[in-house]
C-alpha cells in the first residue's frame, strides 16, 4: 500500500504540490488523473524518491523510498518509456536492473515473456517504437515481482492490441493482490480499468472514490461516463483552455 | 551480495553492455600500445656493425656513466699529488655537417696540440660558444679504462670550480671563468684512500675543495690532465611544435706550472729512477689524443693545450643526453587518457540525456552509493585495460626501440613495476575525476569539453608547446602531474640536458604527482556526491 499524505511543493514561487493526500489500496487499479500541471508527476517523483517534498510524506508499506532496501521488489514503477540508451539492447537493460536488485537473468527472460518482448529482447532499445517502449518499461516494472505498481501513460503510444493488453494485464495485477497507479489522461480507458480514482487538480485532491460510486452520483444520471464526471471535476482547475470549437462555429 | 555489491555489478552490467564504451577502450589500449611500438624513433646504436652499440657502461655506483675525455696522464704509484694552472678554457659548436668528408682531411695544416673530437671532420665548421658544463682540469682515476672509479677537480665553462667524484658526486668551488687575468690553480692529492682538490687563486694560498674517500683505489692510479665538453642542445621554439637542436661541442683547455710529487719515489731512490712516461689518450671518444711532446709533460715545463669533447657524468636520457628513458615506450598513453576521460564522462552523462538517470535513482535510491560504484565500474576498466596496455608497451616497446637502435636507459624492475602499475593507476583516477565532472556538468557536450580540457589537455600542452616553466608549472598543478609516475630519468644538476618533460622529466616525485591527481579526482567526486544527493534527478 501505498500513502501519500499532506505533500506541498514548491518550485520557484509556483505551487506544485499543495497538500496532496491519498492512498493507493492492494487489490485494485487506482486510476491517477488530472490536468496537465495539475502535480501527477511531481507526486508520483517524490513517491519513487527522485524529488523531495517540503512538506509531508509518501510511504511505502510505512517506509519512505529512499529507505527501502531493493526497492523494485517493493515498488515497480514506468515513469518515462523513452528513458533508455539507445544502444543497450532490451534484455541487457532489464539485465543490469536486475543485477541492481540481486535478481537474475532467469527473472529478465520471464518478464520479457510476461510483456511479449522475448522475439525483440536482443535487438537494441534504440530502434524501440513507443508501443515497444511501454512494454519494456512494463517488464522493467514488473521485474521485481512487487506488491505495487506506478504506472505514468502507460497506454500511450500503443496500438490497440496494446491497448487490450495492457488492460488486462492491469486487471490481473490488480487481481493478484497488487496495488496499482495508473495515471492517464484517457478517462475510457480508466473507466474500464480502474477501480477507484484520484483526481486532482493544483497540487491536490478533488475526487477519491470508487469508480462505480463517481458514475452513479454524477449529475447526467444513467449515461454519464467518466470522462464527463473528470471534466466536471476539473472545471475550475484546468490551466490552459481552447474555446470549445463546436460553439465557436 | 551486499547492497554495494549490487549496484556494482549493476553499474558494470550497464558498462559492459554499451558497445560502443568497449570497443572504446579495447581500441584505445590497442593505439597507445601501438604508438609505444611504431618504430617513430631510429638510432645508430648497433646499427653500423659490431662495435657500435651504445652501451653506456656502469659507475662505481651501479648508475649508468658516460665517460670520454681527452687525457695526459702518468701513473702514480701510493701517495702524491698534483699540481697545474688553468689559464684558459675555451668551447666550441661543433657544426655536425652533413656533406660529406670534409675538405681538409688529412691537410698538413692540422694543429700540432689539438685532437679533435670526431675523426677526420676537424677542423670543420665550428663557432665559438660558452658551454657552461665544459671542463678541464685535473684527474686521479683508477685506470684508463671508462667508468673506472675517479676524483677530479676542475674548472668549467660557467660554474666556476668543481670537485666531482664518481660520476654523480658535485662540489661547488669558487664561482667564475679562468682567463690569463685571473687563473686558476688546482690540486689533487692523494693520501690512502682519499684524495683531497684543492684550488687557488696564485698557487699560494689554497682552499680545500672537497675531500672524498674512493674504497678500493688501486695503488698505482693514472693522474693528469684532461679537457671534455657535453653534447649541447636548446629548445628552438616555433609558435607551434618547439623542438630541439643541438650537437657535440668541444673545449680546450690551457695548462702550465705542471708539477707532479711522487711520495713513494722521492722516498724510495731519488733521482734513480726515470719518470714514468707520461701518454695521450682519447678516452671513450675516437680521433687523435692530446700530444705529450718527449713523453714527459713535466719536463717541457711548458704550456699544454688539451681538447676534448665529451663528458664525465651519469648518463642522462634526452636531447643533450644519450638515449631515451623508459617512459618514451608510453608515449601513447594519452590516447588512452583522452578515450578514458570521454568515456567515463559519457558513462554519466548519457543517462541525463536519455533520462535514464531516473530509472537509475529508482533501482538505487542510495545516491552516494550509486556514484561510488560508478567510480569504481570506470576506474576499474581503466585500471585494468591501461595496465595491459602499459605492460605490453612498455616490454615490447623497449625491444622495438632497442631494435631500432636507440638506447633505452635500462630500469630496475621495481621501476618498471611502477611505471606499469602507475601508468594504469594514472588512468583509473583520471576516470574517477572525469565522472565526477560529468556528474556534476550533467550535459555531455559541456562536460566532455571540460574534462578533456582539464584532464587531457594540459598534458598535451606542456609536452609540445609550451614553455619549459609553464608546462613545469602544469605538470604541478593540474591533473597532468600524475604523468610523474612514468619519470624513470634522474635529474643531476651538474650534467647539462634538456630536462623536459617531453624528455621524460617531471618536476613532482613519482607519487606526488599521483597525488594531484587524486586531489583533483577527490575534490570533484566528493562535490559531485553533495550536489547529486541535493539535486532533483
Amino acid at each position: 500500500m501505498i500513502t501519500v499524505h499532506g505533500l506541498r511543493k514548491r518550485f520557484r514561487g509556483t505551487v506544485a504540490l499543495d497538500g496532496m493526500t491519498f492512498a493507493v489500496r492492494p487489490g485494485q487499479v487506482t486510476g491517477f488523473v488530472g490536468p496537465n500541471g495539475a502535480g501527477k508527476s511531481t507526486t508520483m517523483r517524490v513517491i519513487l524518491g527522485l524529488d523531495r517534498a517540503d512538506a509531508g510524506d509518501a510511504l511505502i508499506d510505512g517506509h519512505p523510498y529512499r529507505g527501502l532496501r531493493d526497492p523494485l521488489r517493493h515498488v515497480g514503477s514506468l515513469l518515462d518509456a523513452a528513458a533508455l540508451q539507445p544502444g543497450r539492447t532490451a534484455r541487457n537493460h532489464l539485465l543490469w536492473l536486475a543485477h541492481s536488485q540481486g535478481l537474475t537473468a532467469r527473472r529478465v527472460d520471464e518478464v520479457l515473456d510476461q510483456a511479449g518482448l522475448r522475439a525483440v529482447a536482443r535487438r537494441r532499445a534504440g530502434g524501440f517504437s513507443l508501443g515497444m517502449r511501454q512494454r519494456l518499461g512494463i517488464a522493467a516494472a514488473l521485474l521485481g515481482d512487487p506488491p505495487a505498481l506506478l504506472l505514468d501513460e502507460p497506454f500511450n503510444g500503443m496500438d490497440p492490441e496494446g491497448i487490450v493488453w495492457m488492460r488486462r494485464l492491469l486487471r490481473a495485477l490488480a487481481a493478484e493482490g497488487r496495488a496499482v497507479l495508473v495515471s492517464s489522461h484517457l478517462m475510457s480507458e480508466l473507466q474500464e480499468t480502474a477501480d477507484h480514482v484520484v483526481v486532482v487538480g493544483r497540487g491536490k485532491v478533488i475526487a477519491d472514490a470508487p469508480v462505480a460510486h463517481l458514475l452513479a452520483t454524477a449529475p447526467g444520471a444513467r449515461r454519464a461516463t467518466l470522462e464527463d464526471v473528470y471534466l466536471a471535476l476539473t472545471r475550475d482547475e484546468v490551466e490552459f483552455r481552447a474555446v470549445d470549437p463546436a460553439r465557436a462555429r | 551480495m551486499n547492497a554495494f555489491g549490487q549496484v556494482l555489478r549493476a553499474e558494470f552490467t550497464k558498462f559492459r553492455t554499451v558497445r560502443g564504451w568497449v570497443v572504446a577502450a579495447v581500441a584505445a589500449a590497442g593505439a597507445t600500445i601501438l604508438l609505444g611500438l611504431l618504430p617513430g624513433m631510429q638510432g645508430s646504436c648497433g646499427r653500423n656493425g659490431p662495435g657500435s652499440e651504445c652501451a653506456p657502461t656502469l659507475g662505481p655506483g651501479g648508475e649508468v656513466v658516460v665517460d670520454s675525455f681527452a687525457f695526459a696522464h702518468r701513473p702514480l704509484t701510493g701517495d702524491g699529488s698534483i699540481t697545474v694552472r688553468v689559464t684558459s678554457l675555451t668551447s666550441r659548436l661543433l657544426d655536425p655537417g652533413p656533406d660529406g668528408p670534409p675538405p681538409d682531411d688529412g691537410s698538413p695544416h692540422e694543429a700540432s696540440a689539438r685532437e679533435a673530437a670526431t675523426p677526420g671532420a676537424s677542423p670543420r665548421g665550428s663557432r665559438p660558444a660558452v658551454v657552461p658544463w665544459s671542463k678541464a682540469g685535473l684527474i686521479l682515476k683508477a685506470g684508463t679504462a671508462q667508468s673506472s672509479s675517479y676524483a677530479a677537480v676542475l674548472v668549467t665553462g660557467g660554474h666556476g670550480v668543481r670537485m666531482q667524484y664518481d660520476y654523480t658526486h658535485d662540489r661547488a668551488g669558487t664561482p667564475g671563468t679562468v682567463s690569463t687575468d685571473s687563473p686558476r690553480w688546482l690540486r689533487l692529492t692523494r693520501t690512502g684512500d682519499t684524495v683531497a682538490g684543492a684550488e687557488s687563486p696564485d698557487g699560494t694560498t689554497w682552499t680545500t675543495v672537497g675531500s672524498v674517500r674512493l674504497a678500493g683505489l688501486p695503488p698505482t692510479v693514472e693522474a693528469g690532465l684532461f679537457t671534455t665538453s657535453p653534447q649541447h642542445a636548446e629548445r628552438v621554439g616555433g609558435s607551434l611544435g618547439a623542438g630541439t637542436t643541438g650537437g657535440p661541442t668541444e673545449a680546450t683547455g690551457t695548462f702550465d706550472h705542471l708539477l707532479v710529487r711522487d711520495e713513494a719515489r722521492s722516498a724510495g731512490a731519488p733521482g734513480q729512477v726515470a719518470r714514468p712516461a707520461w701518454e695521450g689518450e682519447n678516452v671513450g671518444m675516437p680521433g687523435p689524443a692530446p700530444q705529450v711532446p718527449g713523453g714527459d709533460l713535466e719536463r717541457a715545463g711548458g704550456v699544454f693545450t688539451v681538447t676534448g669533447s665529451g663528458d664525465i657524468a651519469p648518463a642522462v636520457a634526452g636531447a643533450a643526453g644519450i638515449g631515451v628513458s623508459l617512459a618514451r615506450t608510453l608515449a601513447g598513453t594519452f590516447v588512452m587518457l583522452l578515450v578514458v576521460t570521454v568515456v567515463s564522462t559519457g558513462f554519466i552523462t548519457a543517462e541525463y540525456r536519455c533520462g535514464l538517470i531516473r530509472t537509475t535513482l529508482t533501482a538505487s535510491p542510495r545516491r552516494g552509493r550509486l556514484l561510488a560504484a560508478k567510480a569504481v565500474v570506470v576506474g576499474a576498466v581503466a585500471f585494468v585495460t591501461g595496465l595491459v596496455a602499459a605492460a605490453v608497451a612498455v616490454v615490447l616497446g623497449q625491444r622495438v626501440l632497442r631494435g631500432n637502435g636507440v638506447y633505452v636507459h635500462p630500469a630496475t624492475t621495481p621501476t618498471e613495476l611502477r611505471v606499469i602499475v602507475g601508468t594504469a593507476a594514472l588512468l583509473a583516477v583520471a576516470a574517477v575525476l572525469a565522472l565526477g565532472l560529468g556528474t556534476l556538468l550533467r550535459r555531455g557536450v559541456t562536460a566532455v569539453a571540460t574534462a578533456v580540457a582539464v584532464i587531457v589537455l594540459p598534458y598535451l600542452l606542456a609536452m609540445t608547446v609550451l614553455p619549459d616553466g609553464a608546462a613545469r608549472w602544469l605538470l604541478r598543478v593540474s591533473p597532468a602531474a600524475a604523468f610523474a609516475l612514468q619519470q624513470t630519468a634522474t635529474q643531476y644538476p651538474q650534467v647539462a640536458n634538456l630536462y623536459t618533460p617531453a624528455n621524460g622529466y617531471f618536476p613532482l616525485a613519482p607519487w606526488a604527482g599521483f597525488g594531484v591527481l587524486a586531489g583533483w579526482a577527490a575534490l570533484a567526486l566528493g562535490t559531485a556526491a553533495v550536489l547529486l544527493r541535493r539535486r532533483s534527478a
